[in-house]
């Protein structure tokens, strides 16, 4: 079998041969037995997640699967009904509001509709994480440290525009660049290229491949684009019915005989 | 026991309502304190609704001082028009009608301001960056729609009585002095007082109502528009609401 299935399922999947999932590096996010649903829709059923120091893992499912709960868990915007979401070692459902706090520095989260505050300039955007977590920073460093974000994504001189002002496209690299300013170990994608054109997604991509080896970041990217997880990936896990059905590189699940796994390569 | 769809409705959002007020009682207190946007939300929900306020207030005395006038002229007390104008602008109409107006500017700009940001999730996004966006959002335009529409009816009676004296004049001559000599004779601290710390009140339920309308806000920019809407009509309601309690208080306290 040339992927890998859910390794801590207990129940087997279609098509499973079951292996650990790669255990080398420092574990930065462990999710075990999580369980997650609204009314009488079981989201989420017994899922379970690792994504190691510096790699880069992909969550792909169909629209409506519950990728997009599953990071807000991980951020702690959900709490789950049960299981466990370990960060950095520590249980963020069983945080309190400070204690999330420290750990949200250490996440960056890019939203799937950017989340970029209509009301402020791209500076003020930019500033707003900053102010809130380091409140006695120097005004020149933060001008530094907005410069160098924005550079990073190649929009420096959009720092006085309104986010009205820009394009999809540009949008998006501005929220990564406020995405990136805390410098965060570990980057929640939640679904980076969706709406929009097949170029910029590419760049989108690339930029997502630059900032994981110039930072040296984790990454889990929600998205059901397959050329942006192609590029971004390390390791795909595929979410069905709740549970991590099946996981693995690309080259390995595209060749799997599966058929829920492979509706997605076709 | 089953209570009607229409019922159970109700008494759900009467209950989160409950909710939300009181977590602005816990959370608005406790530092972290949100000084500069509190000040930026009090130009915005303050000084920008001076206008409006100021040409509703003008034409309210003024209309009120040409609809009377008739009436007393019949009575043959024309003379005491300043006074009674005086007194309805102060008592009652000032503060309401300002509220009102308040309600739909201010109710619905929190309202569908709060709604978007919830739907585009940059309420979500301030979380994250580490930022309770209760405090943030919420906290700091109740404060500002509580202190700022006192300000608000303060200078709208101002204005309204200056109306009153334009209106006083259109068919008569009455001096600046006379005119107002006559209205702060008319006028006395039970006249002032309750309207003006009812209108603290006024201010509170335009500010948590639009606020949980929008904080609440569903999916969906048909979600927003229902959100601006149903904050000016129940604020606007609450308005006349907390007036009625306000009347029966003061006339117990014996200030009627």
């Amino acid at each position: 079998m040339a992927f890998q299935t859910e390794p801590y399922k207990t129940q087997p999947v279609p098509g499973s041969g079951a292996r650990q999932a790669d255990a080398s590096g420092e574990n930065v996010i462990r999710i075990r037995h999580l369980y997650k649903g609204f009314g009488s829709n079981q989201v989420l059923a017994d899922f379970n997640l690792d994504l190691n120091k510096g790699q880069s893992v992909a969550v792909l499912g169909k629209s409506g699967c519950g990728k997009s709960v599953l990071i807000k868990c991980i951020i702690g915007l959900l709490q789950p009904d049960s299981g466990s979401i370990q960060v950095f070692g520590q249980e963020i459902p069983s945080l309190n509001h400070d204690q999330l706090d420290r750990i949200r520095v250490r996440i960056g989260f890019l939203f799937q509709s950017n989340a970029l505050y209509d009301s402020m300039t791209i500076r003020q955007n930019l500033e707003f994480p900053l102010r809130r977590h380091w409140i006695r920073v120097k005004q020149q460093e933060v001008n530094d440290m907005v410069m160098e974000a924005l550079n990073n994504v190649g929009l420096g001189h959009t720092v006085d525009m309104m986010p009205v002002e820009l394009s999809g496209g540009m949008r998006k690299r501005i929220a990564l660049a406020r995405t990136l300013i805390l410098k965060p170990e570990i980057i929640l994608y939640d679904e980076p290229t969706t709406g929009l054109d097949p170029i910029t997604g590419n760049e989108i991509s690339e930029l997502m491949v630059s900032i994981q080896a110039k930072y040296n970041t984790s990454s889990l990217v929600i998205s059901h684009d397959m050329k942006c997880i192609r590029k971004t990936a390390d390791r795909i896990v595929v979410l069905n019915t709740g549970v991590a059905y099946a996981q693995g590189t690309y080259e390995e699940l595209k060749q799997s005989q599966d058929q829920q796994v492979k509706q997605f390569f076709t | 026991m089953k209570l009607p769809g229409g019922t159970q409705r109700f008494l759900i959002e009467a209950g989160e309502l409950s909710r939300f007020t009181g977590r602005f009682f816990t959370e608005g207190f406790r530092p972290r304190y949100e000084i500069t946007e509190l000040l930026r939300q009090c130009f915005i929900i303050g000084y920008r609704s001076l206008p409006l306020v100021g040409l509703t207030g003008f034409i309210m005395g003024l209309v009120l001082t040409m609809q009377l006038r008739p009436s007393l002229v019949d009575y043959g007390v024309e003379y005491e028009l300043p006074a009674m104008v005086a007194i309805s602008i102060v008592r009652e109409i000032g503060p309401v009608i300002t509220a009102l107006i308040f309600a739909g500017k201010i109710g619905s700009s929190i309202g569908a301001e709060l709604g978007s940001m919830r739907v585009t999730e940059q309420i979500d996004a301030m979380e994250v960056s580490g930022t309770n966006p209760y405090k943030y959002l919420v906290v700091t335009r109740v404060f500002a729609a509580t202190f700022m529409l006192p300000v608000l009816v303060l200078l709208g009676d101002a204005i309204g009585l200056y109306g009153s004296y334009l209106g006083v004049n259109i068919r008569g001559t009455t001096s600046y002095s006379l005119f107002y000599t006559q209205v702060f004779d008319a006028l006395s601290f039970s006249d002032v007082f309750p309207a003006f710390f009812k209108s603290f009140f006024f201010g509170f339920a335009v500010g948590i109502i639009g606020s949980f309308k929008g904080y609440n806000s569903n999916k969906g920019t048909e979600g927003v528009g229902r959100s601006a809407n149903s904050a000016v009509v129940l604020a606007s309601i609450m308005v006349f609401i907390f007036d009625l309690l306000a009347v029966q208080i003061t006339d117990i306290l014996g200030y009627n």
